[in-house]
């Protein structure tokens, strides 16, 4: 059967603008111009059934953005998300919107502000549940929400508990348990590890392996931590101001990053056995969003800087069985 | 002579079901141009350890015993007036979020010339001349017409930079740094340790670097403390602590962290959580979480004793050595 090779997600030039002009009044009076934000710019992946990917980047590259795309959250200004062979959005946007949800969950990335305070486990497990009428009475849910507890460790004993009554770690394994409640196939991981503690991290981390080696799930993992992403991913994916700049399986990715920006971020990893030694500090900063730079965005902060790069966007480009986004490299 | 000496401290916090005990007989010191690390899981007592130094302890929040010295001369018992001239004077302090340490409405350059003329008898101009050097010094580009910007108009990195100057705008001998780098991406991270460590070396000023982040602390401290439950785990020289920890929970927090160098396929995790300060076990507060408990950690509480070259708290390495 051809089903087994496709790939599960297909983002194709995937973009997101968002309107950040000025108040119509002020544009009439003061003449300002109207402002395209391009959070996400042009943006084409794939990731196959039970695989990972993970999206790595700076605060502000858009990594957030294409999650929420993913889930339906935003609507693409441009390009297209095909989910299973079907169009996610199109799915979205009809009454098919439910079965889609249902298949894609999102874990999102501070545990404080995910779970409702006034709500006890039992209630925020059970709310996919009941939504998408997966099960009939009050027996069965508690069943099933005890069932889901188990297999992130907790216990069925914590269902009339409230978030407050839970550490950091135990609040994220609570809303994995939700996100798991419809039995989705692929889920959206928008930083799910950044606001833990490291020994609560790994609790996190083994538990997302575990389930994915024992349902099959397939996982879109967003960090800005690039050891947690070498740990968790099959794929890495590069992001630097709304573009991908680098997508490599994560085995060529670190042991042979191609894109300057790649090896630049690599160099800035601190190494824990390797006391003492002084890091080489990354260049410069994130430009400006609203008004990136010409050419390669990266260009002024790249220490292999070419004429061509600062007028000529580099286009999206297959090199060595990886894809990258640059002139210099070959 | 150490510049600063912990000895024994005790911070309580008094609440309705009780007194609270949030840390437990902390002692350690820093040498002058020493790098120390604080490093250890939320609420291990990092913060209020920091908190404590620089007189900032938040009430009902009351150092109850033990005694912290500045140059040999107790400084935990001054009244907040005099404490306020020590505090930026003698000790500088850096928090983890740059744009909530400093005030929006005031342009960097007024706020760093108080600083100065706050603590030193320099004039406007002098002051606001030491300002934009202070801002040179901390790679802050066209430093003289930044001087005149609002904190709203850097970028975190800069803002971040902009407190370490305002830190070392009295040139202090001792400077608390809470988290400063938590806020800021890995790439300007490099940056601002990198600054911070080149700036104390040229000044010779002393730094207790408080942060949960063991990367930062392997490549910038000289020592480091590990804290559990508020108390000091080990503490000992970085490469010692690092890569041949005493302590089973030093051990199994290094282990917890994803290697850029190997290939597990899990990480070691170390179950359970940090205890509440009103549920602290009896005997090791670690004893209900470790992989090495034997009957006395249960019962008796192990001091910090010496360990293969660190000192850890631990009755495992009692007579190990």
């Amino acid at each position: 059967m051809s089903e087994t090779t496709q790939p599960l997600v297909v983002a194709h030039d995937l973009a997101k603008t968002f309107d950040v002009s000025a108040p119509w009044l002020n544009r009439v009076l003061e003449g300002q111009p109207r402002q395209w934000l391009h959070a996400v710019d042009g943006v084409s992946f794939e990731i196959q059934r039970g695989q990972t990917l993970a999206l790595v980047g700076e605060s502000g590259c858009g990594k957030s953005t294409v999650a929420r795309l993913l889930v339906g959250l935003y609507a693409p200004s441009r390009g297209g998300l095909s989910f299973d062979g079907q169009d996610a959005h199109a799915a979205y946007q009809s009454k098919d919107a439910k079965a889609m949800r249902k298949r894609i969950q999102m874990i999102f990335q501070d545990p404080y502000a995910s779970l409702n305070p006034r709500w006890t486990v039992e209630a925020i497990i059970g709310e996919p549940l009941q939504e998408h009428g997966l099960i009939q009475g009050a027996a069965q849910l508690q069943a099933r929400v005890a069932e889901l507890l188990q297999s992130v460790g907790l216990s069925a004993l914590d269902m009339p508990k409230y978030p407050h009554q839970f550490s950091g770690g135990q609040r994220q394994r609570i809303s994995i348990a939700r996100a798991l409640a419809t039995a989705p196939e692929f889920l959206v991981c928008d930083e799910p590890t950044s606001a833990l503690d490291v020994s609560v991290q790994a609790q996190v981390l083994n538990i997302m392996k575990d389930l994915q080696r024992e349902r099959g799930l397939t996982y879109l993992f967003i960090s800005h931590n690039l050891a947690v992403v070498r740990h968790v991913s099959d794929q890495v994916g590069v992001m630097y101001l709304g573009r991908l700049v680098e997508l490599a399986d994560t085995h060529s990715l670190f042991s042979n990053p191609q894109h300057p920006y790649t090896r630049m971020l690599l160099d800035a990893i601190p190494k824990m056995h390797d006391t003492g030694r002084a890091r080489t500090p990354v260049q410069g900063e994130v430009p400006n969003p609203l008004n990136p730079p010409s050419g390669c965005s990266f260009h002024p902060r790249c220490p292999l800087v070419t004429e061509r790069c600062k007028t000529e966007r580099p286009a999206w480009r297959e090199l060595k069985g990886i894809h990258i986004a640059c002139h210099v490299a070959s | 002579m150490s510049l600063l000496q912990v000895d024994n401290l005790v911070v309580e916090f008094p609440s309705r079901h009780g007194t609270l005990r949030a840390l437990d007989g902390i002692s350690f010191d820093i040498a002058p141009g020493e790098i120390l690390g604080v490093v250890g899981e939320s609420g291990a007592g990092k913060s209020l350890t920091g908190a404590a130094i620089i007189g900032l302890l938040e009430p009902p929040g009351r150092i109850a015993s033990g005694s912290i010295r500045l140059h040999g001369q107790r400084i935990d018992q001054l009244s907040n007036d005099q404490m306020r001239h020590i505090r930026g004077r003698q000790i500088g302090a850096i928090f983890q979020d740059p744009l909530t340490s400093l005030n929006p409405l005031y342009s960097v350059g007024r706020q760093i010339v108080e600083t100065i003329q706050a603590h030193l008898p320099v004039s406007h101009q002098e002051a606001k001349q030491r300002a934009i050097r202070l801002l040179q010094d901390t790679g802050i580009p066209a430093a003289a017409e930044r001087i005149d910007h609002y904190p709203h108009q850097f970028s975190g990195g800069m803002r971040q930079r902009v407190v370490i100057a305002l830190a070392l705008a009295a040139e202090p001998q001792l400077i608390v740094a809470d988290e400063p780098t938590t806020a800021l991406d890995v790439s300007i991270q490099a940056q601002i340790i990198s600054l911070l460590k080149s700036i104390c070396k040229e000044r010779g000023a002393a730094v207790m670097l408080i942060t949960h982040d063991m990367g930062v602390i392997a490549e910038t401290c000289d020592r480091v403390a590990v804290m559990y439950a508020g108390r000091i785990a080990e503490i000992g020289p970085v490469h010692q602590v690092i890569n041949q920890p005493a302590h089973p929970y030093t051990s199994g927090l290094m282990a917890a962290i994803p290697d850029m160098n190997s290939d597990r396929e899990r990480l070691n995790q170390i179950d359970g959580a940090m205890p509440r300060l009103n549920a602290i076990p009896t005997g090791c507060a670690f004893n209900p979480r470790c992989p090495e408990v034997f009957e006395r950690c249960r019962q008796e509480r192990p001091d910090l004793m010496p360990a293969r070259g660190t000192q850890a708290a631990c009755w495992r390495v009692e007579g190990a050595v």
